[in-house]
């Protein structure tokens, strides 16, 4: 019992620590390809290539005034960055990063929690993460704050609908909401992955992830042209740098759960028929797992760089009379293949 | 008219069904940010990688002396007069004996200012002046703290007779010889 809870908090660590690398270096990952897209070369002084950059932005952050705004509760003011930054990390807790480690004949899961209702807690836990952005909002006591919670909180509510409809019909065809069962599924040839099962769904899927992030087209939780910041218009300091940071850690988790639902999680196509000892294969698998993280994080920001922001009437049209049908439509249609095939 | 050929005619027909998908036009997008993220990139990292001027760049005047050493100015006035921004004041004098190593002509400029704030660098001066005393080079008015400072006396402007300036490198633009 004792090396496996040893192995657990070390794994902890590990995923924890790996969780905010990948975030730091995505601020400096979106700001070199932003410059890219737009013929420029980016940040490039701090280091080579500028590597040192997300550090001098931590300096930055951490040195700037921290600044709480009259009139502001103070007590909400201060727990909205916390509670946005812990739920965005609570999530990476049931994300398979690979298969197990068989060590001195002991199973170790390279999975915090094998919880099964993985799929479920991932969808509560980043409902939760709203509220960071709406307490954060309304405790500014400014209104464009107050209006970018609400559009944010409203956001959320209306694409979850479609989120949710659409991993429906993943657990209707594995069966079991535990994100390790969904991966271990689609091991195998490349066909048995879920995104040639589900394309539909995962169209669906994706845009209501990127809705769910407030990334680009759907940033209107932050949108500069109008709400000054949004919901971080009167934070500064680390306080401003923890909402900023969530989002990055909400786009490697969803990244994360992508590839776990679609795209076969840590599984390699046709691994099995090279042989390989266990180990090794588990650590093949977790590094394409984390080739896939990186993919859809850089798609993430590609598609920043590419699409200009939904009107918000546009928002609410897409999310509720486009999303939802198609959803529900793809949720249908899978039941219906399911019962003929039985 | 037409200015480009890459205009569009704006409609507001009813979108296709494959425009209202959105999907392919998103694709087009993502392959024009794509094409551009290997493109040649224009920022020159300016320390390291200078960015030459044009060969007529106008900077900082200088105020020649001949070859002997000797200032070539003779506060005529003509560059004050030609200036349009009104940015030279001079006060002249007369040469006294045993100052001809200092002063070519028997008149010279005791006084030669040149408020830089009020300089348009036009190098008009440069074309009055009937001596070949005065030119702009290809230097740069540096930054100041204060407005006073930027009003350049001779102490700046005369070049020294140990580093003699180089104003032959600006090029004349053409039809002006």
């Amino acid at each position: 019992m004792l090396p496996y809870i040893v192995f657990k908090l070390i794994l902890v660590l590990v995923i924890l620590g790996l969780t905010l690398l990948i975030a730091t270096y995505s601020t400096y990952a979106e700001r070199k390809i932003a410059a890219f897209m737009q013929d420029r070369l980016g940040p490039d002084r701090a280091g080579k290539f500028g590597l040192l950059q997300p550090i001098a932005d931590a300096v930055k952050f951490f040195t700037k005034e921290d600044f709480i705004p009259a009139g502001a509760d103070r007590v909400l003011f201060t727990l909205a960055p916390a509670i946005a930054m812990s739920t965005a990390l609570m999530a990476s807790v049931v994300i398979p990063f690979g298969n197990s480690l068989i060590l001195n004949g002991m199973e170790f899961p390279l999975q915090v929690a094998n919880l099964n209702i993985g799929v479920l807690y991932i969808s509560g836990v980043v409902s939760i993460g709203v509220y960071g952005i709406m307490l954060g909002g309304w405790a500014s006591n400014n209104k464009y704050s107050l209006l970018g919670s609400i559009r944010a909180a409203s956001q959320m509510i209306s694409y979850e609908i479609g989120m949710g409809i659409a991993m429906v019909a993943i657990i209707m065809m594995s069966g079991s909401m535990s994100l390790h069962d969904i991966v271990q599924q689609q091991a195998g040839p490349i066909w048995k992955w879920n995104i040639f099962v589900q394309p539909l769904g995962f169209i669906i899927f994706c845009t209501c992830a990127f809705a769910e992030c407030n990334r680009t087209p759907f940033d209107l939780p932050e949108c500069e042209q109008e709400l000054v910041g949004g919901y971080h218009t009167e934070y500064s300091s680390m306080k401003l740098g923890l909402f900023l940071f969530a989002e990055y850690v909400n786009m490697f988790v969803s990244s994360a759960l992508m590839s776990a639902m679609y795209f076969g999680g840590y599984n390699i196509p046709w691994i099995e028929h090279l042989n390989l000892p266990h180990n090794v294969e588990t650590a093949l698998g977790s590094a394409f797992f984390f080739i896939k993280i990186f993919f859809f994080i850089a798609f993430f920001m590609f598609i920043r760089w590419t699409i200009p922001r939904f009107r918000y009437d546009q928002l609410m049209h897409l999310g509720w009379r486009i999303l939802m049908p198609l959803a529900i439509v793809n949720m249908l249609l899978t039941g219906i293949i399911l019962l003929l095939i039985q | 008219m037409r200015l480009t050929n890459r205009y569009k005619v704006v409609s507001d027909k009813k979108m296709t069904f494959a425009e209202k998908l959105y999907l392919p036009a998103i694709a087009t997008g993502l392959g024009i940010t794509i094409r551009h993220f290997f493109k040649q990139k224009v920022t020159i990292s300016y320390p390291e990688v200078k960015r030459e001027y044009a060969p007529v760049f106008r900077g900082r005047h200088v105020l020649k002396r001949d070859e002997n050493g000797a200032e070539r100015c003779t506060a005529c006035g003509l560059c004050a007069l030609a200036c349009p921004a009104e940015a030279i004041t001079m006060l002249a004098a007369e040469r006294k004996r045993g100052e001809e190593q200092l002063y070519r002509e028997e008149k010279y400029a005791e006084k030669y200012e040149i408020n830089m704030l009020r300089c348009i660098f036009c190098g008009l001066c440069e074309e009055a002046c009937p001596k070949e005393a005065i030119f702009l080079t290809d230097t740069h008015v540096t930054a100041e703290f204060h407005r006073d400072d930027f009003i350049y006396g001779k102490k700046q402007l005369v070049e020294p007779v140990d580093n003699r300036i180089d104003v032959s490198k600006r090029g004349k633009p053409s039809g002006r010889l």
